[in-house]
């Protein structure tokens, strides 16, 4: 624990949290704008410009950005102060500390904190994001935000068990929860030709996975706790950056869940047949790193494609989906996931 | 008499989200690249430098037209500001030098306020004076003077007419 660890620990915060994070979830705005207009035949946002030059409206995040910074900061009257400041903050943090554990290459050198018990923490925090948008419905003195934040709480909670439950599942199959591990387990081949990657050896996990962070995510078409198009959500009396901090917060987690699918179930910074022990160093090192932020922007996308095909469900059906058939389904996973382990 | 609905009870590849969730993935990806790598796609219109063409009986700003010499065709005959149902046209008339007219207009306002765009002036002109055959779309302004627009502006937008004119005037 000598000053140069601290260093490279400060190092990789800024570059993994402030840098790639927060960098690709203020792009995600701007794509997820721009990739709804896409799909929807439109043309999207291209009118900010800079000297003329408008780059497909790359600038629309930074407008947004100052146009949230310069707005006024309103606290509605009989609003619990010190929970309607704290509460977008409680959001956001969580979402940026997942990406503590999350190795996005070989070696120590690319994970923040090489934690044994990865995956418990990931969920410990995560766990904690129910708390930003509860306490900023509660706190802000509105009913409509109060019923926005109850139903995000019990959302919230209902998948996170069927989440948690899915990957109990990859898991079994590779026999530990740290993440480094688990990418290394799938640097396996599966019969000699097959890479033993978590989709292929837990198919119905990764769907089942990706329904459930989806609905933890709040977004469509699990949107139920902002329903900004009419039902209104928790964050109604929010504006100015603290609007803009749950907003972001939002597309931050899309990159959480994007980089925890691709290290469980995509095989993390693996590329097939290359390397799988990640001890080659050198251009190698790079490439997948490379790979692994490619299959995050995979996901990204994934994710966007999904929310741009669906419609919002009804909230009876978001609750039945997620206690009559997504917790029932990864508890059969787990018993047929163990059974096979068990005999074969 | 109702229409009878036939709404068939939803299968398990329905119910079970999936394999429709798959063709609507399928059918998003599809327009998304689509549109990516072509930009076939897409109809927008970028609106200020992009516009749909009106169609060419849009009616839009009035304009005044003009004679062979110059002067402008309308005798103040107010058959226009009396056809109007919103009471937009003020005419003030004077008498005119050329005594086959008889009459011109001094002023000639349009009041863009009022105007609920029509054509009944230009029905009930007599002397193909008034038309709203710019194709241009009103413009809101700032003022109810900027609203307010005259004869010099109805004749700037306004062009030749060679119709024959009613009466003895040839």
């Amino acid at each position: 624990m000598d000053a140069q660890f601290w260093l490279w620990t400060v190092v990789k915060i800024v570059a993994i949290c402030f840098v790639f994070a927060l960098v690709l979830g203020a792009l995600l705005t701007w794509t997820e704008r721009k990739l709804s207009a896409v799909v929807q035949d439109r043309i999207g946002p291209n009118r900010a410009s800079v000297l003329g030059l408008r780059a497909f409206g790359l600038f629309h995040p930074i407008a947004d950005m100052l146009k949230a910074f310069t707005k006024e900061d309103f606290v509605p009257r009989g609003a619990n102060r010190v929970l309607f400041f704290l509460s977008p903050l409680i959001a956001m943090v969580p979402v940026l500390a997942v990406f503590a554990v999350i190795p996005f290459g070989p070696g120590p050198h690319f994970v923040i904190a090489d934690l044994d018990t990865g995956m418990l923490f990931i969920f410990a925090i995560a766990g904690l994001g129910v708390y930003g948008t509860t306490l900023g419905g509660w706190s802000s003195n509105n009913s409509f935000a109060l019923l926005g934040s109850l139903r995000a709480a019990a959302q919230m909670i209902s998948y996170e068990v069927s989440m948690g439950l899915n990957l109990v599942g990859v898991f079994l199959v590779f026999g530990t929860v740290s993440l480094s591990g688990l990418v290394l387990a799938q640097g396996e081949l599966l019969g000699g030709w097959l890479p033993k990657w978590g989709i292929v050896v837990q198919p119905v996990a990764f769907i089942l996975f990706l329904t459930a962070a989806m609905a933890e995510n709040k977004r469509a078409p699990f949107d139920l706790p902002e329903g900004e198009s009419e039902i209104l959500g928790y964050n109604v009396e929010y504006s100015s950056m603290r609007f803009a901090l749950f907003f972001l917060s939002e597309f931050v987690e899309i990159v959480v869940i994007a980089a925890i699918a691709a290290t469980v179930f995509l095989g993390g910074w693996q590329i097939p047949f290359l390397d799988p022990a990640g001890t080659a160093g050198g251009w190698v090192t790079a490439a997948q790193v490379g790979a692994f932020v490619a299959k995050v922007v995979f996901m990204c996308w994934v994710l966007m494609i999904v929310r741009w095909t669906l419609p919002r469900f009804r909230y009876d059906q978001v609750m039945a989906l997620g206690w009559k058939m997504l917790l029932p389904l990864s508890l059969a996973n787990i018993v047929v996931t163990a059974a096979v382990l068990a005999f074969l | 008499m109702g229409k009878l609905v036939h709404r068939p009870e939803p299968d398990l590849t329905i119910q079970s989200y999936l394999p429709e969730t798959w063709n609507g993935m399928k059918r998003v990806s599809r327009h998304f690249f689509v549109n990516l790598f072509t930009k076939k796609g897409f109809v927008t219109k970028q609106y200020p430098e992009e516009r749909f063409p009106y169609a060419p009986r849009y009616r839009g700003m009035h304009r005044l037209m003009r004679r062979e010499d110059g002067s402008v065709r309308c005798v103040a005959c107010f058959l226009c500001s009396t056809a109007c149902p919103a009471d937009c046209i003020h005419i003030v008339a004077g008498e005119s030098d050329n005594r086959e007219v008889e009459k011109y207009p001094v002023v000639f306002e349009v009041d863009h306020i009022k105007c609920i765009f029509c054509g009944f002036c230009e029905e009930a002109c007599p002397c193909d004076a008034i038309r709203l055959d710019t194709g241009e779309h009103r413009v809101p302004g700032y003022s109810r003077e900027e609203e307010l627009t005259g004869k010099v502006d109805l004749l700037a937008r306004g062009a030749l007419s060679v119709s024959r004119q009613g009466g003895r005037f040839k």
